[in-house]
């Protein structure tokens, strides 16, 4: 039996652009699937397609048991979408917002204002639920667009980059909200340029590029194919390159890898903080400077480098060395939105 | 969720009329809202049509010839079914840009994912629009009653009559916002769905009856201005208002004005209504 979503195929092109070149998903009941990829790779196609918004040039699509292509009216009953914009309107207050969007899932007047006032109390929204929603905090619109989208509890959820803007605070708030959701038995697709955060929500992942799925797995699998953390020291005098190297040899699980023009070394370990301490320390006693060092997690780019042997397109290119890679480029991201 | 429960919540399907229209109303409920939240959009809309009735009355007014004479009383209870009728057509602008906004935003990327009614989030506008509509003719019409437009100044008319005029007037500005619903689906920003909306009125709205007297234009300008339906509905009005200066013209429309005012409406209401759902539907923000 198809699982809850569950696409075949999808094709879909603009113009000259093939943004869905067969995608293939398959998510069980109850389940949140990650789809994984950089700007431009076809995620948000691909949720447009699953939700009634687009029409794929072929495939097949059916969500909540449902034909996408035949009955999109009966999808729409179960599903809820909340978008990659905080799709409220500014100048209705929360609260009417969410009867507004009860009253448009059919349900009755009465019905739509006790589940608006329900909404309002579990996010955390009921102090502001009469102010218009252009008084509201990036982090309160989130958290408004994520309750409409949930006002008829529907079985199935969208989530197009739901974090994409948040700082790091509201970010954990809407992870919590998530998680909750998820552990009532809701299916879950979400989109995300951050394996991270993919990391913290989902069960499986899919990694998208060009319109494809080019691998799924948990994350750990993942991980496991671009060589989980590794340990990056850039020393001050390129004649220290060698005892360094030596240095690491001691500490990696595979080979060190050296860019002499940036003096910097790289190699895979596994030990966390614990074994970048004694890392250091080493260096230190062996009187060598260093300008920079980290313990790096595999990001994004890394899953990219690994499975498709180039770079995920994000703008920003590469990571940062000290395992904050996937943060600085988030702050960017938001600085440029 | 058990569905028992979500049937007690819901309203049973009912046919897809009863269904439209509830959804619309709730569509027309936001935007009526929204206006009222944002009260200067309003105040706005309605400088611009005081503004032409006080600056053509006293600028135009006296140097106009209307039928045999150039006297300004006469331009002005000329003029006004004009001004009415070229302001109802504005509300095509607000429309767009408001429509354009809602995709800006991913409002409509929302409101097409919900189990509504396809029209609905049009329709809503547009009900929404010809009541914004209806209060702006009503200022402008007390405005006008203060700078001395009077009804039946040369003709008959009576309290139905002005009434019906004011009905087809509005019935025009509806039409007219469904053409705004295209122009705000088919552009990107709600910029261009303000100026977008604006610049084509001005040619229909001038190469008609509405500020001058259409028999006194070249020929192949005439029969443009005298087929206009615009023109329609301003010769209706002015017929209905018993005002001066109605096009004694043999062209259908203008012996028929509020046939041809009728169904010119009815027409642009079925063409760019059909045009317009249908965008919406396949609608990308």
């Amino acid at each position: 039996m198809p699982g809850a979503i569950y696409a075949e195929g999808l094709v879909k092109t603009f113009g000259d652009v093939r943004a869905l070149d067969g995608v293939d998903l398959d998510v069980p009941e109850g389940t949140v699937l990650g789809l994984l990829g950089p700007n431009g790779a076809g995620k948000t196609t691909t949720v447009r397609c699953l939700t009634t918004l687009l029409r794929p040039d072929s495939g097949k699509a059916v969500v909540a048991g449902i034909d996408v292509l035949r009955h999109p009216n009966e999808v729409r009953r179960s599903i809820g979408l909340s978008g990659q914009f905080a799709a409220v309107d500014e100048y209705l207050t929360g609260r009417e917002n969410l009867e507004m969007v009860g009253r448009l899932y059919q349900m009755r007047a009465r019905a739509a204002k006790d589940r608006a006032q329900e909404l309002l109390e579990q996010f955390n929204l009921a102090d502001a639920a009469d102010r218009p929603a252009k008084t509201y905090s990036g982090g309160m619109r989130r958290r408004l667009d994520l309750a409409a989208a949930l006002v008829v509890s529907p079985p199935v959820m969208f989530m197009d980059e739901p974090t994409t803007g948040l700082d790091p605070r509201n970010r954990q708030q809407l992870w919590e909200v998530i998680k909750q959701l998820v552990s009532g038995g809701t299916t879950l697709l979400l989109t995300t340029q951050y394996l991270e955060e993919a990391d913290h929500l989902a069960h499986e992942i899919a990694v998208v590029d060009h319109g494809r799925v080019i691998a799924r797995g948990t994350s750990d699998q993942l991980k496991a194919r671009t060589g989980g953390e590794r340990v990056e020291v850039v020393v001050h005098e390129r004649e220290d390159i060698a005892t360094a190297s030596e240095v690491l040899r001691g500490f990696g699980k595979g080979d060190t890898t050296v860019e002499e023009h940036t003096r910097k070394l790289t190699v895979p370990v596994t030990g966390g903080a614990k074994l970048l301490a004694e890392v250091i320390r080493e260096l230190d006693g062996r009187g060598i400077e260093i300008d920079d060092i980290g313990l790096r997690r595999p990001t994004l780019d890394d899953v990219f480098l690994s499975l498709t042997g180039h770079v995920a397109e994000v703008k920003d290119g590469e990571g940062g060395a000290s395992g904050t890679g996937a943060k600085d480029r988030r702050r960017k991201k938001e600085t440029v939105k | 969720m058990s569905a028992v429960t979500e049937t007690a919540r819901t309203v049973p399907p009912g046919n897809a009329v009863t269904q439209s229209v509830r959804d619309s109303l709730v569509v027309a409920k936001r935007n009526l809202i929204r206006m009222s939240r944002i009260p200067e959009m309003v105040i706005f809309g309605l400088i611009q049509p005081i503004m032409f009735v006080v600056l053509f009355t006293y600028v135009f007014g006296g140097s106009m010839k209307i039928g045999a004479t150039t006297d300004a009383t006469t331009y002005k209870n000329f003029l006004m079914a004009g001004i009415f009728a070229q302001t109802v057509t504005f509300a095509t602008a607000s429309s767009g840009a408001g429509i354009a906004d809602d995709m800006h935003k991913g409002l409509i990327d929302r409101f097409r994912s919900l189990p509504m009614a396809r029209g609905a989030v049009l329709t809503g506008r547009t009900f929404a629009d010809l009541v914004q509509t209806a209060l702006t003719l009503l200022v402008l019409a007390v405005v006008a009653l203060l700078v001395g437009w009077r009804v039946g100044s040369d003709y008959d008319t009576n309290t139905g009559r002005v009434l019906a005029a004011f009905g087809l007037l509005l019935l025009l500005g509806y039409a007219f916002t469904w053409i705004g619903a295209l122009i705000g689906l088919s552009v990107r920003t709600p910029e261009a769905a303000t100026s977008g909306g604006l610049i084509w009125l001005f040619p229909v709205t001038f190469i008609s009856n509405a500020f001058v007297d259409s028999g006194k234009m070249t020929p192949w300008l005439r029969h443009i201005a005298e087929w206009n339906p615009f023109s329609a509905t301003v010769q209706a009005s002015r017929v209905l208002f018993g005002n001066p200066g109605q096009s004694q013209s043999d062209a259908w429309p203008m012996q028929h004005p509020v046939w041809a005012s009728l169904i010119y409406s009815a027409l642009i209401i079925l063409i760019f209504r059909t045009l317009a759902v249908r965008k919406y539907r396949s609608a990308t923000a």
